[in-house]
């Protein structure tokens, strides 16, 4: 808040921290402290999160115009493919719960750290190690299989599939070790007064997901080792010559990777929860459903699967289960949004960097969420499965969603965890850019695919004849491109920058009642001393500014 | 790269646009059959959905962030936290509201799911990267013939990866996967050329710039009675041409083209240009003379002898015939490439 600016060491604001408690690579390298390991985990996302942009421009610089522009077809092919595995992966899967959740859930929680520290290290390293393995991926061949690695063309192309399932694989291990680790700090590590209903909400939603990530993954990891063994051993699985049914892959494949789509949204979610009962100074509303919605969504999520094979041949009694579920695990996400904007009610809406973000969020989820309405219905789906459409929905959903829910919970814990605060102004700035080149980038791709483009083109020249329109299209998404990556390089210097010039951060810039904001910024090496004192997470009226501390204090008998 | 001048082109843009609005409704291609029109009722009621929740959503975020924003002095009023009758009631309705959604969407993927029994039967080979239709009489397109106004079967099949047989303007899609046949269906009401498009990743090859891309056909739909005329001079090919002639028709036919070209330039497979009488080197095999025995069994038996430079991917054609002849008529057509 701009009154900071009036005290030159702000409340709160601490020089001996978590950051500055010892020094040296190896004290890094080898810390059980969750923070650092957060940070760590921080750094490497968002290189993971640089490459995969980095192919996503490629590929539509590729696309502005049709015919060759600048690529090979297998080189178009192993990019679109590097994209999404790098991005699913390596971003958004571990983004919110490693990187976020690691340096958060402990200290909301109110605990010293989570409950295995050691494992949280090892989880750390084993996800460097799975995405070495896609780097070697990268320089040995590549991979042209999409990151959903159908067969049986998995089974028959000649890059490097085996490698890149087993980066994947140790990948899920490191995400089943998070998993496992947020539970058992969840149940085991609550101080005193913190009941399950105290729980602040982006707590919940890292518990559902922790739920997911430990249940799921190991299926994923099956199914990878079942591929891998076929390429090497020629067992007959999948492949239809040795016996094998290729459907079956995608059967096991999406048992996964649908509810790891929820991995990838629920914590967003929780973050969102977090950002709109602070800025607008309100007790959230409906508290107990947006809990209870997180949990639900976990579960229900586990019986959909079948809705990526509405066109697979799969039998119509299949398909009108998993329609009908689908359905289904789309009204708690319907709650929390309406629970949301009610929050927002008769509030007092402070347009902050991150709160910014979490209105676009409304809006980007909003339109991510209503469009899976065409791809739940078995009707439409048959005309819209493998199109633009399904990839103009997905991205809305991981990027307008869980991306901006991320970049939500970064501006908002940011002077939490480095202590600098950030230009207010440039920042909420790059966030409208960065949202106006998302849908530029991605509205037009919707109409590519309801028209009939379909998805993983190298070239729509042949389409042209019947569709004139897609030229254009393209060229307005590719353009939206390059304003998006814009934006984003512009946030993130406003974040760097900060590090070097930012004010101080005082121990509560926002106002928030949750426990992270009762420690110093940034937190010290054991977060608390005592065991901190624990009230209703969302109690925003005994939260009050304090023009001479420059930081929110609590105010007891308000 | 593209020439930036055409960015610029404000009147290019406009005609896109108008182009639009000419070619079917704002979101979907013209529809030309029964399918396409189940399809769109059904796309119609969930965007009409959409539209009014999502103008919900975010006109009350926008509404709230106006009247609500932060002035100094004032603070949040006091207002409940939670509403059960409220929240049950937004539970309720959208559960209602997808209900009905999810019953329209399977009423009409059981029409999509059903053919008619008396519809006519057409089966349909996917490989990497040309499909090929087949008719009960045996003849054999690369294009996909119908009659219009009349219910057509399509059997789908691949000989190698999973493709997906996807016809825009039909708002029909199936996957044509290794090792099963699927079905999907569609009966015609307008006369004209459709696009046929692969919808399932299919991998591509640089040497011929073939692919998931380039696996384009089309659906030619005739006008009563002209279908039957077609079919039957399709049927003749062997007797109505000189046997080179019928080859190159049946080179086009079987989708030969896609793997082997007739000038000399290679693809996935060797091209077919001057070979005849020359002396092949194999990978697997003893080097052997270009002569009709072995053209018969290239075709028949393709990976008994893998030309060397090449990878043995080709499928077999064994039972793909109408007859003797038409092995007969492509030997003489690759003979006839000098």
């Amino acid at each position: 808040m701009a009154a900071a600016s009036s005290v030159a060491v702000p409340a709160g604001h601490a020089t001996d921290n978590y950051l500055t408690h010892t020094r040296g690579f190896l004290s890094w390298a080898l810390t059980l402290d969750h923070k650092r390991i957060g940070m760590m985990y921080l750094v490497s996302i968002m290189a993971s999160f640089l490459l995969g942009g980095i192919f996503a421009l490629l590929i539509r610089t590729e696309l502005i115009s049709p015919g060759r522009t600048m690529m090979q077809a297998s080189t178009y092919n192993q990019y679109f493919t590097l994209h999404g595995a790098v991005m699913t992966f390596l971003f958004i899967i571990p983004g919110i719960p490693a990187a976020l959740g690691n340096f958060v859930l402990p200290i909301m929680l109110g605990a010293k750290d989570v409950a295995f520290p050691r494992l949280n290290l090892a989880s750390f390293y084993l996800w460097l190690l799975g995405a070495v393995f896609f780097v070697v991926v990268l320089h040995t061949g590549g991979l042209d299989t999409g990151w959903t690695f159908y067969t049986p063309y998995s089974t028959t192309t000649s890059t490097q599939v085996t490698l890149a399932v087993t980066g994947a694989f140790i990948l899920g291990f490191s995400s089943i070790f998070t998993g496992v680790n947020f539970i058992a700090t969840i149940h085991m590590l609550r101080p005193p007064g913190m009941t399950w209903f105290r729980l602040p909400l982006f707590l919940w939603a890292l518990y559902a997901t922790a739920l997911v990530q430990v249940l799921a993954t190991p299926v994923l990891g099956i199914t990878l080792m079942l591929l891998a063994a076929e390429r090497l051993f020629g067992l007959g699985i999948f492949d239809p010559k040795l016996g094998g049914d290729p459907v079956l892959f995608q059967h096991f494949f999406w048992f996964y990777s649908h509810p790891a789509v929820y991995i990838m949204i629920l914590p967003g979610m929780g973050v969102i929860s977090e950002i709109i009962s602070v800025f607008s100074r309100k007790h959230i509303f409906g508290y107990k459903f947006i809990a209870m919605s997180s949990v639900a969504i976990a579960l229900i999520g586990f019986l959909v699967w079948g809705h990526h094979m509405f066109t697979s041949g799969q039998s119509r009694l299949a398909g009108m289960i998993f329609s009908g579920l689908t359905f289904a695990v789309a009204i708690p996400s319907a709650i929390k949004v309406f629970n949301w904007i009610s929050t927002m009610y008769k509030g007092s809406i402070y347009l902050t960097t991150p709160m910014w973000y979490a209105l676009e969020f409304l809006f980007l989820f909003g339109i991510g969420g209503l469009t899976g309405l065409f791809l739940g219905s078995l009707a439409t789906d048959v005309h819209l499965h493998d199109t633009y459409f399904i990839v103009a929905h997905f991205h809305y959903v991981m990027v307008g969603g869980t991306t901006f829910a991320f970049l939500a919970g970064l501006y908002y814990w940011w002077p939490k965890m480095t202590g600098c605060m950030y230009s207010q102004n440039w920042a909420s700035l790059a966030s409208v850019l960065t949202f106006i080149g998302f849908n530029l980038a991605f509205f037009p791709q919707f109409l590519l695919g309801s028209r009939g483009m379909p998805r993983r083109y190298y070239d729509y020249t042949g389409l042209l004849g019947e569709h004139p329109e897609f030229t254009h299209l393209h060229r307005v998404s590719t353009l939206g491109s390059y304003f998006l990556a814009i934006g984003l390089f512009m946030g993130l210097f406003c974040l760097i920058y900060s590090l070097f010039r930012g004010k101080p951060a005082p121990g509560n810039p926002w106002g928030g009642a949750t426990l992270e904001w009762q420690c110093s910024s940034p937190p010290p090496h054991d977060n608390f001393s005592s065991p901190p004192v624990v009230g209703d997470p969302y109690a925003m009226k005994n939260i009050k500014y304090d023009p001479k501390a420059g930081s929110y204090v609590k105010v007891e008998d308000a | 790269m593209m020439q930036m001048g055409e960015l610029h082109g404000g009147s290019r843009m406009l005609s896109a646009w108008e182009l639009l609005g000419q070619s079917g409704s704002f979101w979907l291609p013209p529809p030309a059959a029964t399918s396409a029109d189940v399809v769109d009722s059904v796309f119609q009621l969930i965007l009409a959905v959409c539209t009014v929740f999502f103008v919900l959503i975010v006109g009350l975020m926008v509404l709230f962030v106006i009247m609500y924003r932060r002035r100094d002095g004032v603070e949040a009023s006091d207002s409940p936290s939670h509403n059960t009758a409220l929240e049950i009631m937004w539970t309720a309705v959208p559960v209602a509201i997808s209900m009905v959604i999810f019953y329209y969407g399977f009423k009409g993927y059981l029409d999509l799911r059903t053919p008619p029994l008396n519809a006519y039967e057409v089966q349909v080979f996917a490989q990497k990267w040309s499909w090929t239709f087949q008719y009960p009489n045996g003849v054999v397109s690369e294009e996909l013939h119908v009659p219009v106004d009349r219910p057509v079967r399509v059997v789908l099949s691949s000989q190698d990866v999973i493709h997906s047989f996807f016809v825009p303007a039909f708002r029909i899609k199936m996957d044509a996967v290794p090792g099963r046949y699927n079905q999907t269906w569609f009966q015609a009401r307008t006369e004209g050329k459709f696009d046929i498009y692969c919808a399932e990743y299919c991998g591509s090859s640089d040497k011929d710039s073939q692919g998931h891309s380039s696996m384009l056909s089309k659906v030619v739909v005739h006008a009563p009675g002209e279908f039957e005329n077609w079919l039957e001079d399709q049927a003749n090919v062997v007797k109505r041409l000189p046997p080179a002639q019928a080859g190159e028709e049946l080179y086009k036919r079987y989708g030969c083209a896609a793997c082997h070209s007739t000038d000399g330039s290679a693809r996935t497979g060797p091209s077919f240009k001057g070979i005849w009488g020359e002396t092949h080197e194999f990978s697997n095999s003893t080097p052997t003379k270009v002569d009709e025995n072995y053209l018969r069994e290239s075709i028949l038996e393709p990976m008994k002898k893998i030309r060397s430079g090449f990878q043995g991917v080709m499928p077999t054609f064994q039972g793909r015939f109408k007859n003797d002849q038409e092995i007969r008529a492509i030997i003489e057509f690759i003979k006839s490439l000098k």
